[in-house]
């Protein structure tokens, strides 16, 4: 199985539906730890992630101008001029390098590894967050790892096992102490609650694997 | 949650569309989100761009104006604006002087205006940027994001703003910028919790005998929670907070600012601005110049911030500078 233009596109749209579903669950976290705009931020960004997939569907674009590169760049560009906040430029610029990553029609799993990867270095080097700092790193990485070293086992196993690793790494945020973004401010008060950014991203590798179910 | 709005959805675009009514002197670009001067400035001035959350007013959309900025980019409440509309900004007040970015020092501003300082420089617009971080309630810098940007943002935007009308070239500005930051410490305490309009409760919880001292302007914590006391004792804690990491000496002169946070009336911020007076000649330090109202609010929080920068001849000619924005005038 390969990560086609089908399922990239059903993995943003599971993306946008798991986010809106959970808007309230992650804004709830975020005043909890933060200024409680995770959940609306988020929501705003991939309705509008949505909207540009059914405008592109409306009007009829070319089958090589949807590759999944070309579909996450776009979602990533979308993220970037909608959401603001962090999570904006986090999420819009792995989107992004991912997509630069994957030129092809279709990408197998390696490939797929490799674009994780480098989104993960996005997030790293603008927001200069190590693992442990609570932040998405936190989910991230465990999940990009996870994803690489299961590649051998096919696209659907390998996004299966990341969001099983994205889920695990973003529980492992309870006992942190922040040190990054606005949680940071809170320093030990910031134990005992689970990073927004780092739900939000086990919420995007769950809708991958979600995608790339074997039917 | 009672507020004077249409929808939590439209807060923004229905202020930005009351702040066009309002104040014809501005271009409101409510597509771009983008506050400007109807008037430009003139060719090869150093233009000042700023913006950040909504919900701060008259931060930063009231300090459009000539002698101030050139242009704000109000994001939604409470979160920062987006590339696309600093961009906008940018583009629309470089008259080939260049843009200052004054930016405050919080995650999601710095990684938006920095990726749109990248994209102007594309563009070929030389951009600047000065962070503001003056709040002392953050202490420990090395694990967090580092101090906040609170009310030295008016003074830093005042004082770059009037050099910037006098001709001063763009690295100059944003010396003169960094300079102030560098001369400002700022510390506040909330009485009460903001209500953000898509949250509709309060930020936090705070009983009625309680203060939250050290509060951000997003309802961020502060360093501690204290009890309610008279505004003599409350005022006297701030001004000792400030100048404990200030390292003011007797003798030195500053500019005064006791700032409400949105849901203090007047009658109060002039209590404790004269408690701040008593305390500061206290440490003989002299009040060159003084500003009291709500200039960098926090929605419908309670509560008072004091910024102390400290003055010198040059700062002093700057603040005195002519002024016309929608916030704050003098000439």
């Amino acid at each position: 199985m390969e990560l086609d233009t089908a399922r990239t596109e059903a993995w943003l749209r599971a993306a946008a539906a798991a986010v809106t579903a959970r808007e309230a669950e992650l804004t709830a976290l975020d005043t909890a730890i933060g200024d409680g705009d995770h959940g609306s931020n988020l929501r705003r960004g991939f309705t509008a992630v949505l909207a540009g997939l059914d405008a592109e569907k409306a009007g009829g674009t070319a089958a090589a101008d949807r590759s999944p590169g070309i579909l996450l760049a776009a979602a990533g560009r979308t993220l970037i001029s909608t959401v603001g906040g962090a999570s904006g430029p986090l999420y819009g610029s792995a989107l992004r390098a991912a997509g630069r990553a994957l030129p092809g029609a279709s990408a197998g799993p390696d490939e797929v590894a490799a674009a994780l990867g480098e989104a993960l270095g996005a997030v790293r080097s603008l927001g200069g967050a190590q693992p442990g700092d609570k932040t998405m790193v936190d989910a991230w990485a465990p999940a990009a790892a996870t994803f690489a070293e299961a590649a051998g086992q096919g696209l659907a196993a390998a996004s299966a096992a990341a969001a099983a690793a994205a889920e695990q790494g973003a529980r492992a945020t309870l006992p942190l102490v922040a040190r990054k973004g606005r949680a940071s401010y809170l320093g030990p008060r910031s134990a005992g609650h689970l990073d927004p950014g780092a739900v939000s991203t086990a919420l995007l590798f769950a809708a991958l694997a979600e995608a790339c179910r074997e039917r | 949650m009672k507020k004077l709005i249409n929808s939590p959805e439209t807060v923004v675009a229905d202020a930005l569309a009351g702040l066009a009514a309002a104040h014809p002197e501005l271009a409101v670009d409510a597509a771009a989100r983008v506050v400007r001067r109807a008037r430009p400035g003139a060719p090869g001035k150093t233009a000042l761009v700023s913006g950040g959350g909504s919900g701060h007013e008259p931060l930063h959309v009231g300090f459009v104006g000539p002698g101030m900025l050139d242009a704000a980019c109000p994001g939604e409440v409470f979160t920062s604006p987006v590339p696309d509309q600093v961009l906008a900004a940018a583009r629309a007040v470089d008259t080939g002087g260049g843009v200052l970015f004054v930016v405050k020092n919080y995650t999601g501003d710095v990684m938006n205006f920095a990726l749109a300082a990248e994209l102007a420089a594309e563009e070929g617009i030389e951009v600047a940027t000065v962070l503001v971080d003056d709040d002392v309630a953050v202490q420990d810098s090395t694990f967090t994001a580092g101090r906040r940007g609170t009310g030295a943002t008016l003074v830093v935007e005042k004082a770059a703003g009037a050099l910037a009308e006098l001709g001063a070239p763009l690295a100059e500005v944003a010396a003169l910028g960094r300079r102030v930051n560098a001369a400002s410490r700022s510390y506040a305490v909330a009485l009460t919790a903001a209500t953000v309009p898509a949250v509709g409760r309060p930020g936090f919880e705070l009983p009625e005998d309680e203060i939250e001292a050290g509060v951000g302007i997003h309802g961020e914590p502060g360093r501690r929670r204290e009890p309610l006391r008279p505004a003599r004792e409350l005022a006297a804690e701030v001004v000792d907070t400030v100048l404990a990491d200030h390292g003011l000496a007797p003798g030195d002169e500053v500019i005064a600012l006791v700032n409400g946070m949105g849901a203090t009336p007047l009658l109060e911020l002039y209590v404790v601005f004269g408690e701040v007076a008593d305390r500061l000649a206290d440490a003989e330090v002299r009040i060159a110049r003084s500003l009291v109202g709500n200039y960098v609010t926090s929605l419908d929080m309670a509560g008072f911030s004091l910024t102390l920068t400290r003055a010198d001849a040059e700062l002093l000619r700057l603040w005195d500078a002519p002024v016309a924005t929608p916030a704050l005038t003098w000439c």
